[in-house]
């Protein structure tokens, strides 16, 4: 039976049938249509929807298959979320090699998108933490794929959108943590030039670094915003770890956007002056410091029923702060703002999938209530910065890059091409080889 | 420590509620009939701390080979806290109207078995002098409905079995749980259209604990369902026979 389905950005709308997958040793139904698989729906665009076919729901392929306490690997099935396997590791003084922004993401859509998190600098993509995975096709066939066994298809499958066939299973090497503390820094910084001195600085002695700007500034302002720099805590003995805090939740989607000129140069302020010192410290317990949405249910409501669109990009090193400085220009210029702009910059650990996002350089990751042409000119405008600086815009986060900046921004997509499962399919990757 | 028995293990109501126990470090018995997917849930509770998880084969319809399996628990467990039965199939009803043989072999299924079970348990339990016995019924027990009132009267004779179940039982200090799930996102109900009154089976786990805990005597879950089962089980029949549900 045909469901309207859609990602976390709320747009676009796709329809499609679902079905469940909750057996890792059966083999894929059969369907006339297209299939995908479907971890839990984090990505924001339309890579993890295939409008017209079928989506494979991987929530009940979510148990643990073995975690050894000693060595930190943990062997689990696709569909296992973040969340879970926090719950289960840190008491046992273990964490996630690498986390995105939420832990609501499965371990077969991390995959799938070779997420990177705060610590890139150091840590490379979660694929690079991957110890093998088992990949099952539509003819039946399964591989247990790793570096070193089926090389190419573990390449082919990290970052492969869910193109290459369904990862039942895979096998990670965790991090080890003293205590679930985080010793964190938030730096204020007046200018981009500041943003970068501070992530020169920051990136060789800090595990994770990440900024927030405030995009609605303009002028001598532009590019203002708070730099985080943060740890593992070691264990301290007299703080005890304490249940979250209830969770919020966006009840209902509002007939327009909260996000609005007005409410986003309002917020971005607010926040910018939040903190007054220039520096300020603290430990904190990692949800708040690395899930500081998802403390908020649904906040992806508040764009009301248009829903919005997020536009990550990466821009090379060498041209990082003058591109940043033009992007900010070009979004400030269009008035509309991003609620959330978060800046970063990424290492030079490679990603080990042919079609990983994450390259050496500067990152910075938007978000645009959706507007129409309005908005899709603006991110063209973007795409055109980025794409004659050499750089790539992310497809987990992306609903409307056209298939020529796509292929400009990936040149390996049609060596990725061979490994596509003949039935497999998704919205996304419809768009983009139009 | 908690001993708990589990029959139909391999629901995902069942599996997600015997991760909430696992997580307690009880010591759990799965009962179920896919081998395959037995182990791999026993080893994922072993691995979420549960202190020791065992499991059994055994397809419900097969009556005569309930005790031995019965009989494999109570000594694994050294006693049971809870027994929690949990298999069930959603018949599809069309099918039960124009076949008697499979309307009645669903009726087994969801129904009998059951029952079977219950029996069987009751005296250990009775002679333990303590415990839960808590039963996956349905809303849909609550008033046969034509969409499908083969599966409602097997629901619904499990929640009267239960009943009369429970007054005798109390005697004994033992507590008969009485299980109304609404619509629960699970394989069962793959082929729904999922709307706002859908549950996960974690939030049906945490309500069937929640039960067991308290030694509830019957439970919707979410508990909107009872002032809507009210509502539903009071519509006079000359109202219901001409609306469709
Ligand atoms: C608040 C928020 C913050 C975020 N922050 C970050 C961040 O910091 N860094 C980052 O990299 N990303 C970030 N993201 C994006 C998110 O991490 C990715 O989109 C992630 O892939 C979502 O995982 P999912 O399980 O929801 O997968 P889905 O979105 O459901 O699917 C993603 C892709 O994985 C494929 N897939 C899923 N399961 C399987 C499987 N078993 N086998 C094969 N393919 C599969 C799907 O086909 C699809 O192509 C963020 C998202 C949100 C909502
Ligand atoms: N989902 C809902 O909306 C809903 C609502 C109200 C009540 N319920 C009740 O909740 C309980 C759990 O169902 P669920 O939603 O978790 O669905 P489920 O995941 O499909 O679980 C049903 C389980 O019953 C097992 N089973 C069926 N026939 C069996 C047999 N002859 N012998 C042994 N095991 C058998 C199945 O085993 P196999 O996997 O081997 O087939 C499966 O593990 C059921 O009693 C159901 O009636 C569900």
């Amino acid at each position: 039976m045909s469901q309207a389905g859609q990602s976390w950005g709320r747009y676009p709308d796709a329809k499609q049938s679902i079905i469940a997958i909750s057996d890792r040793h059966h083999g894929l139904p059969a369907t006339a249509e297209t299939i995908l698989p479907y971890g839990n729906g984090r990505s924001y665009g339309d890579s993890c929807l295939n409008d017209g076919g079928v989506l494979l729901h991987t929530s009940h392929l979510d148990r643990f298959i073995r975690l050894d306490v000693a060595t930190g690997v943990l062997d689990c099935e696709a569909g296992a979320l973040f969340s879970e396997i926090l719950d289960l590791i840190v008491p046992q003084g273990w964490f996630l090699p690498v986390t995105p922004g939420t832990k609501f993401v499965s371990v077969g859509g991390a995959i799938a998108n070779d997420v990177h998190g705060k610590n890139h600098h150091r840590a490379g993509t979660f694929g690079r933490h991957v110890l093998e995975l088992e990949l099952l096709r539509s003819d039946g066939s399964r591989r247990v794929c790793s570096a070193t066994q089926y090389p190419e298809w573990f390449a082919a499958t990290i970052g492969g959108l869910g193109l290459t066939g369904l990862i039942t299973r895979a096998s990670i090497q965790l991090r080890r943590i003293a205590s679930p503390w985080m010793s964190t820094e938030v730096h204020r910084f007046d200018d981009l030039a500041g943003f970068f001195q501070l992530s020169e600085s920051s990136d060789r002695d800090y595990e994770y670094t990440v900024a927030w700007i405030d995009c609605a500034a303009k002028g001598r302002a532009l590019g203002r915003g708070l730099f985080t720099r943060a740890d593992h805590a070691p264990a301290c003995p007299d703080r005890r770890p304490s249940a979250p805090a209830r969770h919020l939740r966006v009840p209902f989607v509002p007939p327009i956007s909260l996000i609005n000129p007005f409410t986003l140069r309002a917020f971005n302020a607010l926040y910018y002056h939040r903190q007054r010192q220039p520096i300020v410290r603290a430990t904190t317990h990692y949800e708040p410091q690395f899930y500081p949405l998802d403390g908020i249910r649904d906040w992806n409501r508040i764009y009301g029923p248009r829903g919005f669109m997020q536009y990550q990009c990466v821009v090379p090193p060498t041209a990082a702060e003058d591109c940043i400085v033009r992007l900010a220009r070009i979004i400030g210029s269009a008035g509309g703002g991003s609620f959330l702009a978060v800046l970063k910059q990424f290492g030079a650990l490679p990603s080990p999938g042919m079609l990983s996002f994450p390259r050496a350089g500067a990152t910075l990751a938007l978000d645009f209530p959706n507007n129409g042409n309005r908005t899709l000119r603006l991110l063209n405008e973007l795409d055109d910065v980025v794409a004659a600086s050499g750089g790539a815009v992310y497809p987990a986060k992306d609903a409307r890059m056209s298939g020529h900046r796509f292929r400009q921004y990936f040149p390996a997509w049609e060596s990725f091409s061979q490994f596509i499962d003949p039935r497999f399919s998704s919205s996304f990757w419809r768009r983009v080889m139009e | 420590m908690l001993r708990v028995l589990i029959i139909g293990a391999t629901s995902a109501i069942a599996e997600a509620t015997a991760r909430c126990y696992a997580a307690r470090g009880a010591r759990i018995f799965l009962v179920a009939r896919d081998t395959t997917r037995l182990i791999d849930i026993a080893e994922d509770l072993r691995i979420r701390g549960a202190t020791n998880v065992d499991h059994a084969m055994l397809d419900v319809n097969n009556q005569p080979a309930h005790a031995g399996v019965l009989e494999q628990a109570w000594q694994k467990l050294g006693g049971i806290d809870v027994a929690l039965i949990a298999h069930g199939t959603l018949p599809d009803q069309s099918a039960c109207e124009s076949s008697v043989e499979t309307a009645l072999a669903e009726f087994a299924t969801n129904g009998t078995s059951t029952i079977a079970l219950l029996t069987a348990l009751a005296p250990g339990m009775e002679a333990q002098g303590r415990g839960v016995l808590a039963i996956i019924s349905s809303v849909a027990g609550d008033r046969g409905r034509q969409s499908n009132y083969l599966y409602g009267a097997a629901k619904a004779a499990v929640s009267t079995f239960a009943s009369g179940l429970r007054q005798r039982l109390a005697k004994a200090g033992v507590s008969v749980v009485t299980i109304k799930p609404g619509f629960v996102d699970t394989p069962m109900t793959r082929n729904f259209r999922k709307g706002a009154l859908w549950a996960k089976p974690d939030a049906v786990a945490r309500g069937i604990v929640r039960a067991a805990d308290r030694g509830s005597s019957v439970v919707y879950l979410p508990w909107f369902w009872l002032p809507i089962m009210l509502v539903i089980k009071h519509i006079p029949e000359f109202i219901f026979k001409r609306i469709k549900l």
